[in-house]
């Protein structure tokens, strides 16, 4: 197999989507985040502010899932055309509230009627917990495994099959870790009552979150020993859950010196050290087959061509640095505390 | 109902509900692009009104395409798993491709563009209204590519066989490039256009008739009379290679397109008529040989006819397909008279005298959304069985793990969201050009109208 610098391209391939989708919780994470909390926003002053606070970037942030998405469907199709497909009903849902999440942003402020805003308060709000629940539950469920035949086909039945313990705690853990995520986002580019308010907020995300990972780590530890299997065979791994603690541990004690900067960068190592740790998990597979371990998707079994990844990783590398290019000059020109003067439409 | 119709079912649905709001966003953001120029250049701030103005109604279309476009990435995945293994290196490649080099910059630069008035320098903002208008350019390229590949592939080769076998890319400039792409590419390019121009006109002309904003919405109508008419003259010449090119290419296609039956015989063109497909009739007005003639430039040139193919292999609502086509190509000629008629007016001084000629204008706004439509339903239903072209059926294409109660709910929730989506798109559009250039400013008419004559009378 054809390799670069040593590593063969379609781990290559897993590390950028990977790195992708990292992206993307890390950014749109802190939009789910402050939209979880925006029902807790008793005046419509406060609201329009954590609006404006991520209305000019989420677009831009929302990208990191269309390329996600792209980059996952030219690189792996088998996984691609399994995952939708066994988890059809989940990400069904996620595309109507990623709807429902975009209009609420754009269309709230458009009427000044107190019915209308309520609406698409109510609109945003529950469609940021939606999408932050449905993804923890998507993943839950890649690392539970899932029954496939011999052509990496699912074959588990029944509407309701995404729901399992597991899942669902993974679901929670994650909104829970993005509730923090946001508060933190939301601390920094507030001023005032609202700034004092969040912080008991952050207070709240973060015991919320620690319990939730606690009872998730412990859950998985008993019912779902597989996921053990790399530490066991790998000792030196258990130092990735050591970085996640300490950095998690880092959260609180930066938010208590009010340095939410920092603590900010840290929830957002802390999400990509949890997404490093499903990494480890899953590598070299993508899709766990339980029971019938042979039919597992791996990176081999689901890559495409060697000469699409290689085009893939040049449209990567040409238009990876554009993007961040981008992000930068879009987030240094809305740095800061929210601008009230901002005209918006 | 089984898996099949109902995933094309609702992927026709939300597909087609998805493209009535990018081809105004490309359209609106090309005039956001000449009014914003021409401000910069001329510093004359009924320009700088008419930018902020669209960009308002701009941020309501972009914001509908975006949200129901991401759903047609992914259901990919989710109704067309077969299809997804089947053609991700190549189909996949672009849709990445499009999210890297289109997508992120309309994105990046769409905040700039609706917040950034205050924020960054004059050319700042320009830069950022020419990056979403290329962006939005950019990502019709990797998708009309995507699309044209399922129509004519090239430059891959076929890998494995029965359930495993899958297209892999051999070479990936013939991909990009493949016989249809540039075709169809512009043609989708001037549909944007047209749909984006005559909104333009539309509003503006009921602004003129209504007797608000006059001054400012005969400007605006004028610039984008020009450009409308540029684009449905052109829009001729791409729609004669597009159907050179699918007579090429995809012959039971044209065949099905102009109700054409005999295997191997010259071929009449039909202005419009009605297709019988039991007794391989047709009825209505034709040119006798005009098919022949318009493809060949010969009157008794052989045509390929529906009957060359096997019955499993060519579409069968030929009826549909040959009507669609047809009006496709009526609504493309009334526009090209249409706006053409303006301009003679506009030469003869009259173009503002004319109300029936006006309010032609308001009505004609939805006439490129119908084409549009048309178009592609001519493209997709053209191209049955087949999802890529002679290689890979729609009915193999699906998911096999999901079932029908499943594709049911999410059909009816997509019609029940969409119908409500689509009733506060015309709500909020409708007020926002009530309403007309913002009021924030303190740019009341009278002011502006003072300002103007200040400005002529030096």
């Amino acid at each position: 197999m054809e390799t670069l610098l040593g590593i063969d391209y379609p781990t290559w391939w897993f590390l950028v989507v990977g790195g992708l989708f990292s992206g993307y919780a890390i950014l749109d994470g802190f939009d789910f985040g402050a939209g979880a909390w925006h029902m807790f926003f008793r005046k419509n002053t406060s609201r329009e502010t954590a609006l404006k606070a991520i209305d000019p970037t989420w677009h831009g942030n929302e990208v990191w899932l269309v390329i996600g998405g792209g980059t996952l469907f030219a690189g792996f199709p088998v996984f691609y055309g399994t995952l939708f497909s066994a988890m059809y009903i989940p990400f069904i849902l996620f595309l109507l509230f990623i709807i429902f999440r975009g209009i609420a942003i754009k269309f709230r402020n458009m009427e000044d009627m107190l019915w209308w805003r309520k609406m698409w308060d109510w609109s945003y709000s529950i469609s940021s917990i939606m999408l932050a629940f449905l993804l923890g539950v998507v993943l839950g469920n890649i690392l539970r495994g899932m029954p496939l035949d011999e052509q990496y086909e699912y074959i588990g039945r029944g509407f309701f099959e995404f729901l399992n313990p597991f899942s669902i705690l993974v679901g929670v853990t994650s909104l829970a870790l993005f509730m923090m995520h946001g508060a933190i986002y939301l601390i920094l580019k507030t001023e005032g009552k609202l700034y004092e308010r969040l912080q008991g907020f952050l207070k709240k995300a973060m015991a919320f979150f620690i319990l939730a990972y606690i009872i998730t780590t412990v859950y998985g530890f008993f019912y779902l020993e597989h996921l053990l299997d790399v530490f066991q065979e790998n000792k030196i791994l258990f130092v990735v859950p050591l970085l996640v603690f300490l950095s998690i541990a880092n959260v609180p004690r930066l938010a208590s010196k009010r340095k939410y900067g920092w603590a900010f960068i840290f929830t957002s190592i802390t999400i990509a050290l949890l997404l490093a740790i499903v990494a480890f998990e899953l590598y070299p597979r993508l899709l766990l087959s339980n029971p019938d371990i042979q039919n597992s998707i791996t990176i081999y079994n689901a890559a495409a061509s060697t000469k699409t990844l290689k085009i893939m990783m040049g449209f990567v590398a040409v238009g990876g640095p554009l993007v961040l290019l981008y992000s930068y000059f879009v987030y240094r020109t809305f740095w800061g505390k929210v601008n009230q003067d901002d005209s918006s439409y | 109902m089984d898996v099949e119709i109902l995933s094309r079912i609702q992927f026709a649905f939300t597909v087609a509900f998805h493209y009535i709001y990018p081809p105004l966003s490309i359209g609106i953001g090309l005039i956001m692009v000449v009014f914003e120029s021409i401000y910069l250049r001329t510093k004359k701030k009924e320009y700088e009104v008419l930018a902020k103005f669209w960009t308002k109604i701009f941020a309501i279309t972009f914001g509908v395409g975006v949200v129901t476009g991401i759903v047609m990435e992914f259901e990919f995945g989710t109704n067309w798993a077969t299809y997804s293994r089947y053609v991700g290196d190549i189909f996949g490649s672009a849709l990445a491709a499009e999210g890297i080099f289109a997508f992120a910059l309309e994105s990046s630069a769409l905040g700039v563009l609706l917040f950034g008035w205050n924020r960054v320098k004059p050319w700042v903002h320009l830069t950022a209204t020419w990056g979403v208008f290329l962006g939005s350019m950019f990502s019709a390229v990797w998708i009309v590519v995507a699309n044209s590949w399922q129509q004519t592939p090239a430059g891959y080769h076929i890998v494995g066989e029965g359930m495993s076998a899958r297209a892999e890319i051999t070479d990936f400039w013939a991909m990009v490039f493949n016989p249809s792409s540039i075709d169809r590419l512009t043609h989708v390019w001037l549909g944007a256009f047209l749909a984006g121009t005559f909104l333009i006109l539309s509003v503006h002309a009921y602004n003129i008739l209504k007797g608000r904003y006059v001054v400012l919405s005969k400007k605006a109508f004028r610039i984008t009379l020009v450009v409308a008419a540029i684009c449905s003259l052109a829009q001729l010449f791409t729609g004669h290679q597009s159907a050179e090119g699918v007579s090429e290419n995809q012959p039971a296609k044209l065949a099905a397109m102009e109700g054409h039956f005999d295997a191997s015989a010259p071929a009449d063109l039909y202005l419009f008529g009605w297709v019988d497909k039991e007794n391989q009739k047709v009825t209505g007005l034709k040119i006798t040989g005009g098919l022949s003639f318009m493809l060949y430039q010969d009157l008794e040139a052989e045509v390929t006819g529906l009957n060359a193919f096997d019955k499993d292999n060519r579409p069968t609502q030929i009826n549909a397909i040959f009507q669609f086509y047809h009006i496709m190509v009526a609504i493309g000629m009334f526009l090209i008279a249409l706006s053409l008629f303006g301009l003679w007016q506009w030469k003869r001084g009259k173009l503002f005298e004319k109300k029936w000629l006006l309010w032609t204008f308001v009505f004609a706004a939805i006439l490129p959304q119908i084409a549009n439509q048309f178009g592609w339903f001519t493209a997709e239903m053209g191209r049955q069985p087949w999802v890529v072209y002679g290689l890979l059926k729609t009915s193999d294409a699906l998911s096999k793990s999901v079932q029908a109660n499943q594709v049911l709910f999410s059909l009816i929730l997509f019609f029940i969201v969409y119908f409500v989506l689509f009733l506060l798109f015309v709500y909020l559009m409708n007020k926002k050009i009530k309403n007309g250039p913002d009021s924030d400013i303190n740019f009341d008419e009278g002011s502006l109208n003072k300002e103007i004559a200040k400005v002529v009378s030096k």
